[in-house]
């Protein structure tokens, strides 16, 4: 009969929940899986090129701080970098407290186009009307504003009517990108679809250098915004608010909270942060705008928001450690002649690893002892 | 809390008003190619042979037949200049944006002394790196703003493609002609149809020649354009072909970079006129020529000119003389003759005696056309300022070496804007 085997054997492998892991333990197993995934990147890179992998890790590194002659000019290397770091810290902090409420928004990549479109058409219809200071004020309220709209629409929707916030916020960046490119459409008088450099000749809505370095304006508006999340989150009512809406909404309600005021107020400020990520593009860095001129950061950024338990400082060494990974494995893959790919693929184990690392520090693998067997 | 973030934005609001203070606006007259004050190139520190890094940026990869053209002619130069292929670093697949700038960077940072970029959009952002390292050469390809921008070390570089393009307009004519002889359909009947990317001037440049050439065989000849509004999309182009050939073209050429045109007109049985590669293995059946830009003379000087510690013109036109302008070879498909009618017309080309733009060969809305104010001083402004007629031809890549004929001719049809 069936139930003659009823009793069950142990498995070769099972895992318990760790209860509490101490910082110690933690580094441990970080340090563990950061040494795995640099062996487990050299072995890829001897098996492709068969090169010394300590040679392609020295291409990465001056990939990302760059060699004297790469930062003879006003852009250094080494700038560039962390400036790409900040701003994809700055969506990572921008997503956060919508995330920490449980509301699902993968929509900061159209949030951040549709700053960047703010800030691109005040340029074009703006520049040289008035002072570029004044300007730049425009710029920066417009896209604030604008990025904040586009947020505020699937969260009154969620709000009043419960609809699916991660389906409705990642079709709006679909639309964001139409009409970025209808609107690249009607003001392009070149025939060829593409702006190129706005007001290039005027410099008209730029972000003027500092300290004889540029970037570091954005860089600056992003320490700024860490702080202010940092603040936000940890010590306000309102941070206190997002965090018990998230664990339940039924204890929000019962203490008092206006749930549907919490969820548009909080995505209304995450919508913000990325229309002034979005100014910060186009006012700080590229000039220009294109349909894909977020290049994917306001996904990446979920990921960052993550790795780091929604924790604001700790997203700084992430999202750096994300951007110097794809940067100089970029690069070293160039230098290598290899195709950039491959620099993907070493982003991807680095990254597996510590997610790895996640659920080591979380759960404990135990395996069946011998002799245990009957 | 609002509170807060209000000061954080009063904050960076005192940061631009310490930062910019002032910003001075700068009046920019119109002015005429002839009057502007153009660059001189640099005088280059020489390059010992082993010690030579060049770059390269193009916007595809060997799959879109523009790019493989410049992919070839770099290999080729670089091989023909004993240049090892440790000293050549090949970008593909960089878009027409920021990403150029930093690509350029990259290569700066490998080390590459000169830098080539392949494609129109790329301009820009060349430029923007040009400024920041003066002592590494930029050349690039199609560009308007070589002799404009007062760098020295950025360089412009086009061919006369509009005579290569018109030499391939016969073999298209004497085709049209043998299928009206055969009875296929009437001298009226006779319209082709072409396949442009966007509507600007170095695709209207191409297409008008192409015509021109077409019609100094034919007159009888009319031509539909339609536009993909891309450089590179196999769908778009062999659908445009498809719709071409539905509206009663005998005949389709195409300035587009992939495969899309041909393949559609050899499913038809549509005679096919190619851009920048030999198409035969396509339409065995239909292909009949291409004509198509090489790079090999241009990249040959500008290494070169590193090598020797010379300089490279600020802007450079490669002719058909100096084979910088190419014909594939006829296939089996062209009419008979066609050979001879090229050479013939090669021979008066080089010489001077036929102009491909010669205004008493075409009109504009019924007249002559007398007088053209085209944009050559590419400001970004798109106001028309040097006078382009002259001794009753329009002076085409004289004055620049990029295209600047954008004059609907008539014959010719465009989609409505």
């Amino acid at each position: 009969m069936a139930d003659i085997k009823i009793k069950q054997k142990e498995p070769l492998i099972h895992i318990t929940k760790r209860d509490d892991v101490s910082f110690a333990k933690s580094i441990i197993i970080h340090l563990i899986g950061i040494a795995v995934a640099l062996v487990l990147s050299s072995l890829l890179i001897i098996s492709v090129t068969g090169e010394n992998p300590l040679k392609l890790f020295k291409a990465m590194y001056e990939g990302v701080i760059g060699t004297p002659a790469a930062n003879m000019g006003i852009n250094k290397k080494y700038m560039e970098s962390i400036h790409i770091g900040a701003i994809l810290l700055c969506i990572s902090l921008a997503v956060t407290p919508a995330f920490k409420m449980k509301f699902w928004n993968i929509g900061a990549e159209g949030q951040v186009l549709m700053g960047c479109l703010a800030s691109a058409y005040c340029m074009l219809e703006f520049g040289g009307m008035v002072d570029n200071t004044v300007l730049l004020i425009i710029m920066l309220l417009a896209s604030i504003l604008v990025g904040a709209i586009w947020a505020v629409i699937p969260a009154i929707c969620k709000a009043l009517w419960n609809t699916n916030e991660t389906l409705f916020t990642l079709m709006m960046n679909y639309v964001a990108m139409t009409l970025v490119s209808y609107f690249i459409m009607i003001k392009d008088r070149s025939g060829r679809s593409d702006l190129g450099i706005l007001n290039e000749r005027t410099g008209y809505g730029y972000l003027p250098d500092l300290f004889g370095m540029n970037y570091i304006f954005n860089i600056l508006i992003v320490a700024g915004v860490v702080v202010f999340m940092f603040i936000y989150l940890k010590y306000s009512k309102q941070g206190y608010e997002i965090s018990v809406v998230g664990e339940s909404e039924n204890t929000a309600r019962y203490i008092g909270i206006n749930v549907k005021k919490v969820i548009i107020r909080t995505v209304a400020i995450s919508g913000a942060i990325c229309g002034l990520v979005g100014f910060m593009i186009v006012a700080g860095d590229k000039h220009s705008i294109k349909p894909d001129i977020v290049g994917g950061q306001g996904f990446t950024a979920i990921m960052v928001s993550w790795m780091a338990k929604f924790n604001p400082i700790i997203m700084i060494p992430v999202s750096l450690l994300i951007v110097f990974l794809s940067v100089g494995s970029k690069f070293a893959t160039s230098a290598f002649k290899v195709d950039n790919s491959i620099g993907d693929i070493l982003t991807a184990i680095v990254i597996f690893s510590i997610i790895a690392c996640e659920f080591f520090t979380r759960y404990k693998v135990n395996f069946r002892k011998f002799g245990k067997e009957d | 809390m609002k509170k807060l973030l209000a000061l954080l934005l009063c904050v960076a609001m005192i940061f631009c008003f310490a930062a910019c203070g002032e910003n001075e606006t700068e009046e920019t007259k119109v002015q005429s190619i002839d009057e502007v004050e153009l660059t001189t190139p640099a005088t280059i520190e020489k390059v010992a042979k082993a010690d030579l890094k060049v770059g390269f940026i193009f916007l595809h990869d060997a799959n879109s037949t523009y790019d493989k053209n410049f992919i070839d002619a770099a290999n080729a130069a670089c091989e023909a200049l004993g240049i090892a292929d440790t000293q050549v670093i090949m970008k593909t697949g960089i878009p027409e944006g920021e990403e150029c700038y930093t690509t350029a960077k990259e290569l700066v940072t490998a080390g590459c002394q000169v830098i080539f970029a392949d494609s129109f959009g790329h301009e820009p952002y060349l430029i923007k790196a040009a400024k920041e390292f003066p002592k590494v050469q930029f050349c690039h390809a199609t560009g308007t703003r070589g002799k404009i921008e007062g760098l020295g070390n950025y360089h412009t570089a086009f061919a006369e493609i509009y005579k290569g393009r018109y030499l391939a307009g016969i073999a298209a004519g004497m085709k049209l002609n043998e299928l009206i002889e055969a009875g296929k359909f009437t001298k009226e009947e006779a319209k082709i149809g072409y396949v442009g990317a966007f509507p600007y001037a170095e695709v209207i440049s191409g297409y008008t020649s192409f015509y021109l050439g077409v019609k100094s065989v034919c007159p009888t000849v009319t031509m539909e354009v339609q536009y993909t509004q891309s450089w590179f999309d196999i769908e778009k182009e062999n659908t445009a072909a498809k719709a071409l050939i539905a509206n009663g073209c005998k005949l389709i050429s195409q300035h587009a970079d992939s495969s899309g045109a041909p393949s559609a007109c050899e499913a038809a049985g549509i005679p096919n006129v190619a851009y920048n590669v030999d198409t035969s293995n396509i339409g065995p059946n239909t292909a009949i020529i291409s004509s198509k830009i090489s790079w090999v003379p241009y990249m040959t000087k500008m290494i070169q000119a590193m090598l020797d510690g010379t300089s490279i013109p600020a802007d450079y036109c490669a002719t058909l003389e100096e084979g910088a302008v190419q014909l594939t070879a006829l296939t089996k498909n062209a009419a008979a003759g066609t050979q001879e009618a090229i050479d013939a017309a090669k021979e008066k080309l080089n010489k001077g005696e036929l102009k491909v733009f010669d205004t008493a060969t075409f009109t504009v809305e019924g007249k002559e056309l007398k007088t053209y104010l085209a944009d050559v001083v590419d400001l970004g402004d798109y106001v028309p300022d040097t006078e382009a007629i002259v001794d009753g031809r329009f002076i085409e890549s004289e004055k620049r070496s990029a295209p600047y004929f954008n004059v609907i001719i008539d014959g010719i049809t465009v989609p409505a804007e």
